[in-house]
């Protein structure tokens, strides 16, 4: 990447925070640090507050307690502007104005770092340049956001999120209506991104396999509340699985990177009278193997 | 990064390098052989810029030019026909008995009022469309140039205000309506907006028929002409008034403009790109129900002009919003529409809302018809 700005390395760490619309708090008191250079992944059943958190975290929910800190600064008490050159996020479903081509809306990920006075420059070509080979949209520059299909549109966005060269970057769900290769295809360009230039990022997922493999730090989320966090290879078990989606489970280790590989039982299995041969099992879940099988 | 077992250094070194499948990019290439990819896609993306700008310049220009050509036709053409010679001598200040008067006091003002009222109406139409994504959401539809109206009526039939009086009267009742819009609308979003709106628009429609029917016959044709909306009774006070105004709020809405393009990617993502979101919207708000209320105070409010110059821009545009663009499209289309409201019936000078509001509704119809079939068409 050809800028200037400071890279990598950035904290955010959330302390004691509540967060809500109107009436009850959908995230209560929760505490959760993302680590500096590493990318987390946050997962969690429906409705159970991870999308909230992440808004929250980026200052798009004003906090009612607590206070998510940037480096150890307040990011409430940062100016607005100022706070967006180095802390990014692509909302679940972001609106693509009419009429508009990829490339002026990569642009529009410059927006923090141009003022009335600072206009475009080298630099916002740059950086507008190196998103779009990034992830692979530079052939699309000319080609207007409605023409394109989901796919190409999401890496689009990626793109204007990575032009905004922020030190953490969150990204919510950002994999949703893609097809498996493209989810692969979002998963590989944040990792790059991240392995590149240290970019802390936080990343709402669905799919717990590929949590588990692009995970350096997996978060799972129940109620509001952070039921664990850690290693993927140590957090994501089928007692976790359990717990969190309520959902039976074998994780065995993914015969490609080792780390754990969720697969669903559900009624089906039980109906069939079907049950894990061992050894499938052995030495990917202890806690499974005694309590349901045995 | 997968690999989270794995040690950090031994994780797969290869980042890999974009495929370059594309043929923008050889093309690139071809043009800066041997650059590195990103330098080359950077130039691409600058050729790319200074194209589209040029583009846009093209457009503006040409629509500065047909606005200016239209501006002379209200001044020189009609009725009263004038050289080009002679209205140079005219502005220059010499007197010629007869002409004078109707040029410099009569069609002079009027023309320059009608661009100034188009030019203001279409900023705060395209404003109100693009901040609430709807095409619908134009103030003459949701009900602020209605409390304009419902004002400047009433101070006409129950007090029987005239003149200055009634532009205040209907710059009052356009803010009264809209604060009460976007406080009842508060937390709904732009369809919310847009409803109560409507619904604020259809009282205040009723009231204005109620005011109407109990009007006596001279004020009820003094407050018909004036809610037609007309650049008949125009002179250089009401066209001061309102340059001024304009001479402030047109370089505001450059600012605007800026807040709208990062509005226009929603309000996440305009948060998440350090816009302040509900500052910018009250600016934008508070922008335009002035460039709403302060030519209708002038002029009556000119059926449509707001609701239709904004789409029109953006066709022109390419599809994308331009508030330039938009206040130039104003602008034609009520100088346009009064040229032909003051000819079209010779002896009688029809109200420029006359026109604007019969050639309007066809033209937003046909606009609805070919947008759909262009979209299915893609």
């Amino acid at each position: 990447m050809a800028s200037k700005s400071s890279h990598g390395g950035a904290t955010l760490h959330a302390r004691e925070l509540t967060l809500g619309y109107t009436g009850d708090p959908i995230v209560d008191a929760l505490s959760l640090e993302l680590p500096a250079g590493k990318v987390t992944i946050i997962v969690g059943a429906n409705a159970c507050g991870k999308s909230t958190l992440l808004r929250g975290m980026a200052r798009l929910l004003k906090p009612g307690a607590g206070v998510v800190h940037l480096d150890g600064e307040d990011i409430h008490k940062v100016p607005t502007r100022a706070l967006a050159r180095r802390l990014g996020i692509l909302p679940q479903t972001p609106t693509a104005p009419d009429g508009i081509t990829v490339t002026e809306l990569v642009g529009r990920g410059r927006t923090p770092h141009q003022g009335l006075f600072r206009q475009w420059n080298g630099n916002d070509d740059d950086a507008v340049a190196a998103a779009l080979t990034v992830t692979g949209t530079l052939d699309l520059g000319s080609r207007n956001i409605d023409e394109l299909s989901g796919g190409q549109r999401q890496r689009v966005w990626i793109a204007m999120a990575l032009a905004q060269e922020t030190d953490v970057l969150l990204l919510d769900e950002p994999t949703t209506y893609l097809d498996l290769a493209h989810q692969v295809e979002v998963l590989d360009v944040v990792s790059e991104l991240n392995a590149r230039r240290g970019t802390t990022v936080a990343i709402v997922l669905h799919d717990l396999n590929l949590a588990a493999r692009y995970a350096d730090h997996l978060v799972a989320m129940k109620n509001g509340a952070v039921v664990a966090e850690g290693l993927p290879g140590t957090v994501l078990t089928a007692a976790l699985v359990r717990e969190v989606f309520g959902l039976e489970s074998v994780v065995v280790p993914d015969p490609v990177t080792g780390t754990p590989m969720v697969l669903p039982l559900g009624r089906r299995a039980e109906q069939l009278g079907l049950r894990p041969r061992a050894s499938t099992v052995v030495g990917a879940d202890d806690v499974f193997k005694e309590e349901v099988w045995a | 990064m997968s690999l989270t077992r794995q040690p950090k250094d031994v994780r797969t070194p290869s980042i890999r390098t974009p495929s370059i499948r594309t043929l923008s990019i050889r093309a690139v290439e071809s043009i800066v052989p041997g650059s590195a990819l990103p330098d080359a896609a950077a130039a691409w993306l600058r050729g790319q810029r200074k194209a589209q700008r040029r583009r846009r310049a093209g457009i503006t220009a040409v629509l500065a030019a047909v606005v200016l050509g239209l501006l002379a036709v209200n001044i020189l053409l009609g009725s009263y026909t004038v050289t080009i010679s002679d209205f140079l001598r005219m502005l220059g200040g010499e007197e010629i008995p007869g002409a004078s008067f109707i040029v410099m006091e009569n069609k002079l003002p009027q023309a320059i009022l009608g661009l100034l009222a188009g030019a203001s109406f279409g900023v705060a139409g395209a404003i109100f469309q693009t901040m609430l994504r709807n095409p619908l959401a134009s103030p003459d539809i949701i009900g602020i140039s209605y409390g304009a109206s419902a004002m400047a009526v009433a101070a006409i039939v129950l007090f029987g205000i005239g003149g200055v009086g009634v532009s205040v009267a209907a710059l009052a009742g356009a803010l009264v309506v809209a604060l009460l819009i976007t406080g009842l609308s508060r937390g709904r979003g732009g369809t919310g907006l847009i409803l109560v709106g409507i619904g604020a628009a259809a009282f205040l429609q009723a009231a204005v028929t109620f005011l109407l029917s109990r009007a006596n016959i001279n004020n009820a044709r003094d407050a018909m002409v004036w809610l037609t909306g007309s650049l008949n009774s125009a002179d250089w006070n009401r066209v001061n008034v309102l340059a001024v105004a304009l001479a402030i709020l047109l370089p505001l809405s450059v600012v605007g403009a800026r807040e709208l393009r990062a509005l226009s990617l929603g309000d996440d993502t305009a948060a998440g790109l350090g816009t302040n979101v509900s500052r910018a919207r009250l600016f934008l708000t508070v922008l335009g129900v002035l460039l709403a209320a302060l030519p209708t105070a002038a002029a009556g409010p000119i059926a449509f002009v707001a609701f239709l110059s904004g789409p029109i821009a953006k066709r022109l545009n390419r599809g994308s919003a331009s508030l330039p663009l938009a206040a130039l499209t104003g602008s034609a289309i009520v100088l346009a529409a009064n040229f032909v409201a003051v000819n079209a019936i010779p002896g009688t000078a029809l109200p420029v809302g006359v026109v604007t509001g019969a050639l309007g509704a066809p033209f937003l119809l046909w606009l609805l018809i070919s947008t759909n079939r262009s979209n299915q068409g893609a």
